[in-house]
């Protein structure tokens, strides 16, 4: 039972990391970025193709997998994604949906559409007891990163001057640039560090997701969810979403399993119908 | 976004008067180009007897991607999601012609009928909250519905898929033959008789109230258009349709796959909407020619990466600018029905 729970947290952070990039570009530049899943899927494959290909540590795959993705997120911002800012949600929806088709088409053309395996090192294998609960080292590693990151982005987007100019770009792009705030640099970089963070998720989850060519369509409704029930206003919303997200997908699938992935449209469902604009947020406020 | 024929027609509207009688008249004109367009299709029943399995695909896509236009282009609702409905129509009729009655017409009806219900339904969830939330909802809908075709294997044959549907013939008329010849007049038919009916409704005071409501929300409930219930209508209407096309495709078929739920389906029919063009009907008819003909050439070069120039196509046409590729044709067809048709009915 606990051990369930347990679990579920640690895929509730996972959702929450790899979807707290398109929170932030969803939620606070109101763009619908449906390939965001594309960026993790690029995240876990160069982890798959280091690790296997060249034998590069798990550990140092990490941080390259942020990286490349977030390059992989500056470039293609500056060149596609800032000329669609101001479109309608028709064309960024088809926009990032053909991106999703080219994704999963390019790594179908390079790889292959079978599933990737990564073996973990050693340290991460095996479990431990903690209060008598037996948990897995990976998913305890997966909490505590996830923790990290958290922390961190709340830190930045609540304490740093950064933090505040890029609420006060979200807030009145118009003013903001009024004020000296370079509004597209601010955008760039945190589409960047979004994308970023997908790919960090992806690599930090490639044990557990299972990294094959469908990711980006796999998880886009995860990513939905989180965003939708999350609310946009904040990254805590999001993050109590991708939490009960979490647990409610790993125990439906232990309790029910022939029910499959019902148990978490059943538990959107009901929260949509309970808070239509996501479970913290202020009643209509958008 | 509507910058269409409406807007161009304001001033001539003007000058004859704001008679609203006859304003909803000309409004339900037949361009002299529609009729070339029906009568091109019905040539192709005799010009192109050894592609009836094609056009046959055509005809359903273009009616699935109509039911779309009915919410994208007339209500304004985004959805990622419509497959199910297609997929529900789909699985309905064949299960009906399995285990009631193989007469096509009914199970079509029976395949509408369903898909609406589930419409209806889900509109209530639909009308929630911004366009995000819709696009998760419609999606959320669409994958619950192929978890469930998966799961019930008993029922719907899950990934082997629903087989064993012999069709009686049409009305007790025409057996379907080999070539796929009735089917393809059967497609075409149903195809013709809903758009006439998508066509009166949307010239009719509702479609207009429908675009009220979809250009200003705010204004056109406080003119007494009561927008939620249009938007429920419209969202059962357009479930209904894409039902039957999906019932279509069962008959014609006599199988029905997993793939009539997947996400894929949803995608195709935005990019045939996208290719033709919304809220003038026939962008979704056009746009499934191009589309399916597309479809055919490309994967005769490269079969397996379909899904690439699928996204390129995409991303290419948000780039350069719906708007901007699609004026050109849009503003002929305009021209041509006020120089030849609209302009003559005004003056009955």
């Amino acid at each position: 039972m606990l051990t369930i729970l347990f679990d579920g947290v640690a895929y509730g952070m996972l959702l929450f990391v790899l979807a707290c990039g398109l929170a932030v570009t969803l939620g606070l530049m109101n763009f619908v970025n449906l390939a965001h899943g594309a960026f993790a899927m690029a995240g876990g494959y160069l982890t798959v193709v280091l690790m296997n290909g060249y034998g590069v540590s798990f550990f140092l795959c990490l941080p390259a997998a942020f990286l490349v993705s977030a390059v992989l997120g500056a470039v293609l911002e500056r060149a596609l994604y800032r000329h669609l800012y101001n479109r309608s949600h028709l064309d960024q929806v088809l926009f990032s949906v053909g991106l999703i088709f080219i994704a999963i088409s390019a790594v179908d053309y390079f790889y292959g559409a079978r599933q990737q395996i990564i073996t973990l090192p050693d340290i991460l294998r095996g479990r431990i007891e903690i209060l008598g609960v037996p948990v897995g080292v990976y998913r305890l590693f997966i909490i505590a990163m996830c923790a990290l990151i958290m922390v961190a982005l709340q830190y930045v987007l609540a304490y740093t001057r950064f933090g505040s100019r890029l609420r006060a770009a979200v807030d009145d792009g118009r003013v903001a640039r009024g004020l000296g705030i370079n509004v597209g640099a601010v955008f760039a970089i945190t589409f960047a560090v979004g994308s970023g963070l997908a790919g960090l998720g992806g690599a930090l989850g490639a044990d557990i997701l299972t990294v094959d060519p469908t990711f980006p369509l796999r998880f886009m409704i995860y990513f939905l969810i989180v965003v939708t029930v999350g609310g946009t206003s904040s990254i805590t919303g999001p993050f109590v979403a991708s939490l009960i997200l979490g647990v409610a997908d790993v125990a439906g699938k232990y309790y029910v399993p022939a029910a499959g992935s019902f148990v978490i449209y059943a538990v959107t469902v009901g929260l949509l119908l309970w808070r239509p604009y996501g479970i913290l947020s202020r009643e209509g406020a958008r | 976004m509507t910058t269409t024929a409406d807007d161009k027609e304001t001033p001539a509207t003007a000058k004859s008067g704001r008679d609203p009688v006859r304003m909803m008249a000309r409004r339900q004109a037949w361009n002299p180009l529609e009729f070339v367009f029906w009568l091109a299709a019905l040539a192709s029943i005799f010009l192109l007897p050894k592609s009836y399995l094609l056009l046959n695909d055509i005809a359903i896509l273009a009616l699935f991607a109509l039911s779309l236009d009915l919410l994208l282009g007339y209500a304004g609702i985004l959805s990622l999601g419509h497959a199910a409905f297609f997929g529900l129509g789909a699985y309905a009729a064949g299960l009906f012609s399995i285990h009631v009655s193989a007469e096509p017409v009914i199970g079509l009806l029976v395949a509408g009928a369903v898909a609406g219900v589930l419409g209806f339904l889900s509109s209530f969830l639909v009308l929630r909250g911004s366009d995000l939330t819709r696009l998760m909802i419609t999606l959320g809908v669409a994958l619950m519905l192929l978890e469930v075709a998966n799961q019930a294997r008993s029922i719907t044959g899950g990934a082997d898929g629903l087989s064993g549907m012999m069709m009686d013939p049409i009305l007790g008329l025409f057996p379907f033959d080999l070539w796929g010849k009735t089917a393809y007049i059967y497609s075409l038919t149903t195809l013709f008789i809903l758009f006439l009916i998508a066509r009166r409704l949307v010239g009719s005071p509702f479609g207009l109230s429908l675009k009220a409501v979809k250009g200003n929300w705010t204004r056109a409930t406080a003119v007494g258009v009561a927008g939620n219930r249009r938007l429920i209508a419209i969202y059962t209407i357009a479930a209904v349709y894409a039902g039957i096309a999906g019932g279509l495709l069962a008959q014609t078929a006599q199988f029905v796959s997993l793939d009539v739920l997947a996400f894929q389906r949803s995608a195709d029919g935005l990019l045939v909407l996208v290719i033709g063009g919304t809220g003038y009907l026939y962008g979704g008819l056009i746009g499934a020619v191009v589309f399916k003909l597309m479809h055919d050439i490309v994967s005769a070069l490269t079969p397996q990466y379909w899904l690439f120039w699928v996204g390129l196509l995409l991303v290419v046409i948000v780039m350069l600018g719906r708007e901007r590729i699609f004026a050109g044709p849009r503003q002929v067809v305009v021209w041509i029905g006020n120089r030849f048709g609209a302009g003559r009915r005004g003056e009955r």
